[in-house]
C-alpha cells in the first residue's frame, strides 16, 4: 500500500502539488484527471522521486520513501516504474537494449556500462516484448518505430523493472485512438494479471472511466475528487476541468451521479474504429 | 472546383491586407535602422583596428614585391629537357622529409587522441544538465577554459623547456589544448541532449554512470567523433607549426632550412605540407559527413 500524507511541491510562486493525502491499495488501477497545470505530472514525479517534495510524507509498505537517498532511492525508482507521454526511449539504441535498460537497478553498474546482460534477462525482455506484440521489432532502432510502438516498448521496459507500481504520465496523449486503446489495454492487463498497482494520468474522462477502478480529480495541486467513475457529477467535472471541460468530453455528464458508465460520444467511437 | 463558393467579406479582408502591409513596412523600417547601426559600428571598429594595428597601406604595397621575390627565390629552376633530374635535385632529401612529415601526422594523431580522452573526462562534469553540484560544474568548466586559452605554441615552448627537444612535448602541447577545446564542444553537445531520454533511464533506477552511458553517449557519440576528426585536421597544421619551437616533426626541419636560407628546401617542404594537410582535410571531411548524415539534410 502506498500512503501519501500531506504531500506538497511548491515552486517559487506555484503550488504544483498542495497537501495531497491518498492511500493507494496494492493492485488498484487509479486514473488521475485534471486540467493542464493541475499537478498530475508533478504528483507522479514526486512518487517516483524524480522530484523532491517540499513538504509531507510518502511511504510504501511502511518504508518512508521521502527519506531514501543514494542506492536505496534508485532501488525505489526501479520498483516504481514510470512511463511518459513522450516515451523517453533511447532513440539510437535498438528496442531490446531499450527494454534491458529496465534492468539497470538489478545489475552491477559495470556490466550495464558495457551493455552486458544475461541470457535469462534477454529472454525476459523478449517475453515482455512478446506480451506487447513488439517482439518482431526487437532489433530495430527505437527511433524507427511509430509512437504507439514506442510506448509499448516503454511499457516493456517498465515491466523489466519488475515493479510494484507503474506510473504512467499521459501515456496516450501523443497517440492516435487505435494505439491509445492498445496502450490502455496493455496497462489494464498488467494491472489485472500481474497485480501491479497502476497510476495513470489521463486528460480524457472517458478513458479514465473505461479503464480505472478509481478516479482522482486534481485542480490547482489539490485533490478535489476521489471515488469511482459513477460518482462523478457534471458540476464536479466542470470544477476539475474548468475552461477545458469541452475538450475533455464531459458535456454529456448528468448533474446527478449515474451508476451506469457514460456512453462514449459517437464521434469518438467513429474515430476509434477508423 | 464546383460546389463550394468561398466569398470573403471584402471590407474586413481589405483591412487585414492594409494592416499587414503597414506592419510589414514598420518591421522593415525597424530592421533597416538596426542594420545601419551595425554597419556603422563595424566601420568604426575597422578604422579603429587599422589605426591601433598600425596598418600602413604604403608599407603593405612596398612589401608586396619582396613577398613575391621570396617565393620565386625558393622555387628552383625546372627545365623542360631535364624535368626528372631537376625535381630529383629539388627533393634531394625526400625520404627523410617524408619521415618527418609522418612524424608530424603521428604527433597530431596522438595529441588528438589523448586530448579527446581528456575532454571525455571533463565534459560530463562540465555540462549544466548532467551535474547537480554547481562546484563540480564550475571547476570542470574553468579547467577546460585554462587548457584551451593557452595556444599550442606556448604549451610547446614550455614542454620543450621541460622535456627537451623532440616529439613528446609536441604531443603533450596538442593534447592539452585539444582537451580544452574539445571539452567545451563536447559539453555543449551534452547540454543539447534530449532530457526525456535521461529522465527515462533515471526513472528506471539508473545511477549517474548508467545515465551517461545509456542515455547520453548514444545521443552524442556521432557529434563527438565529428568534432574529434575536425580537431585532428586542425592539429595536423598545428603540429607542423609547433615544430618551429623544437617540438619535433617537419616543422623543426622547416625552421632549420629557413634559418639557413636553403631556399629550395623551403619550397619543397612547404609544398609537401600543403599537399598532406589538404589530403587529410578532404578525407576527414568525408568521414565526418558519414558520421552525421542527418546534418546534411537538416
Ligand atoms: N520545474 C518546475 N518549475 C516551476 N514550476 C513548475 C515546474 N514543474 C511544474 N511546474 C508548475 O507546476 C504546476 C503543475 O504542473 P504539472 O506539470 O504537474 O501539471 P499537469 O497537471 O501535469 O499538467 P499537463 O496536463 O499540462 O501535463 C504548473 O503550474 C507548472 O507550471
Ligand atoms: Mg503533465
Amino acid at each position: 500500500m502506498l500512503k501519501i500524507d500531506g504531500l506538497s511541491k511548491h515552486y517559487s510562486t506555484v503550488k504544483a502539488v498542495d497537501d495531497v493525502s491518498l492511500e493507494i491499495p496494492t493492485g488498484q488501477m487509479v486514473g488521475i484527471i485534471g486540467r493542464s497545470g493541475a499537478g498530475k505530472s508533478t504528483l507522479l514525479r514526486l512518487i517516483n522521486r524524480l522530484a523532491d517534495p517540499t513538504g509531507g510524507a510518502l511511504s510504501c509498505d511502511g518504508v518512508d520513501v521521502t527519506a531514501l537517498t543514494g542506492r536505496d532511492l534508485r532501488q525505489w525508482r526501479s520498483r516504481c516504474a514510470m512511463i511518459f507521454q513522450q516515451f523517453n526511449l533511447v532513440n539510437r539504441l535498438d528496442v531490446i537494449t531499450n527494454v534491458l535498460i529496465g534492468r539497470v537497478g538489478h545489475r552491477p553498474t559495470l556490466s550495464t556500462l558495457v551493455k552486458k546482460f544475461t541470457v535469462a534477462e534477454r529472454a525476459l525482455a523478449i517475453q515482455a516484448l512478446h506480451r506487447l506484440d513488439m517482439d518482431v521489432q526487437a532489433l530495430q532502432r527505437a527511433e524507427t518505430l511509430s509512437g504507439g510502438q514506442q510506448q509499448r516498448v516503454a511499457i516493456a521496459r517498465a515491466l523489466m523493472q519488475e515493479p510494484q507500481i507503474l506510473l504512467a504520465d499521459e501515456p496516450i496523449a501523443s497517440l492516435d485512438p487505435r494505439n491509445a486503446t492498445r496502450v490502455m489495454e496493455a496497462l489494464q492487463t498488467i494491472n489485472r494479471e500481474d497485480g501491479i498497482t497502476v497510476m495513470v494520468n489521463l486528460h480524457h474522462l472517458d478513458t479514465a472511466q473505461e479503464y480505472c477502478d478509481r478516479i482522482i480529480g486534481m485542480a490547482a495541486g489539490r485533490v478535489v475528487f476521489d471515488g469511482q467513475a459513477k460518482d462523478l457529477t457534471a458540476s464536479l467535472a466542470r470544477e476539475i476541468y474548468g475552461q477545458e471541460s469541452e475538450d475533455a468530453g464531459i458535456a454529456e455528464l448528468p448533474d446527478i451521479p449515474v451508476s451506469a458508465p457514460i456512453p462514449k460520444p459517437a464521434a469518438a467511437v467513429a474515430v476509434a474504429g477508423a | 472546383m464546383s460546389g463550394i463558393v468561398v466569398s470573403a467579406p471584402p471590407i474586413s479582408s481589405g483591412d487585414a491586407v492594409a494592416d499587414f502591409e503597414r506592419n510589414r513596412l514598420a518591421l522593415i523600417r525597424a530592421r533597416r535602422s538596426k542594420e545601419i547601426l551595425f554597419a556603422f559600428l563595424f566601420a568604426a571598429m575597422f578604422v579603429f583596428s587599422v589605426i591601433v594595428g598600425e596598418v600602413n597601406i604604403a608599407t603593405l604595397v612596398e612589401g608586396v614585391p619582396g613577398f613575391f621575390n621570396y617565393i620565386s627565390d625558393t622555387i628552383p629552376p625546372i627545365r623542360a629537357d631535364s624535368v626528372v633530374a631537376d625535381v630529383r635535385e629539388w627533393y634531394w632529401a625526400f625520404p627523410k622529409w617524408l619521415m618527418l612529415l609522418f612524424d608530424t601526422v603521428v604527433i597530431a594523431f596522438l595529441g588528438t587522441f589523448i586530448g579527446t580522452v581528456g575532454a571525455l573526462v571533463f565534459c560530463f562534469a562540465g555540462s549544466r544538465n548532467l551535474v547537480s553540484s554547481g562546484w563540480v560544474y564550475f571547476i570542470a568548466r574553468r579547467l577546460t577554459e585554462i587548457a584551451r586559452a593557452v595556444p599550442e605554441l606556448v604549451y610547446a615552448m614550455i614542454f620543450v623547456f621541460a622535456f627537451g627537444l623532440g616529439p613528446l612535448p609536441g604531443v603533450l602541447a596538442i593534447a592539452v589544448h585539444s582537451a580544452g577545446a574539445l571539452g567545451k564542444l563536447f559539453a555543449e553537445v551534452n547540454e543539447n541532449v534530449d532530457m526525456g531520454t535521461v529522465e527515462g533511464v533515471r526513472a528506471s533506477g539508473g545511477n549517474w554512470f548508467q545515465i551517461i552511458r545509456l542515455a547520453v553517449i548514444p545521443q552524442v557519440l556521432p557529434n563527438y567523433l565529428s568534432y574529434a576528426l575536425l580537431r585532428f585536421e586542425i592539429n595536423v597544421r598545428s603540429a607542423a607549426v609547433i615544430g618551429f619551437v623544437g617540438a619535433g616533426g617537419v616543422g623543426q626541419e622547416l625552421m632549420f632550412v629557413i634559418r639557413q636560407f636553403v631556399y629550395t628546401d623551403v619550397s619543397a617542404l612547404v609544398l609537401m605540407i600543403i599537399v598532406t594537410v589538404s589530403l587529410i582535410d578532404m578525407s576527414c571531411e568525408k568521414l565526418r559527413h558519414r558520421f552525421i548524415p542527418e546534418q546534411q539534410t537538416a
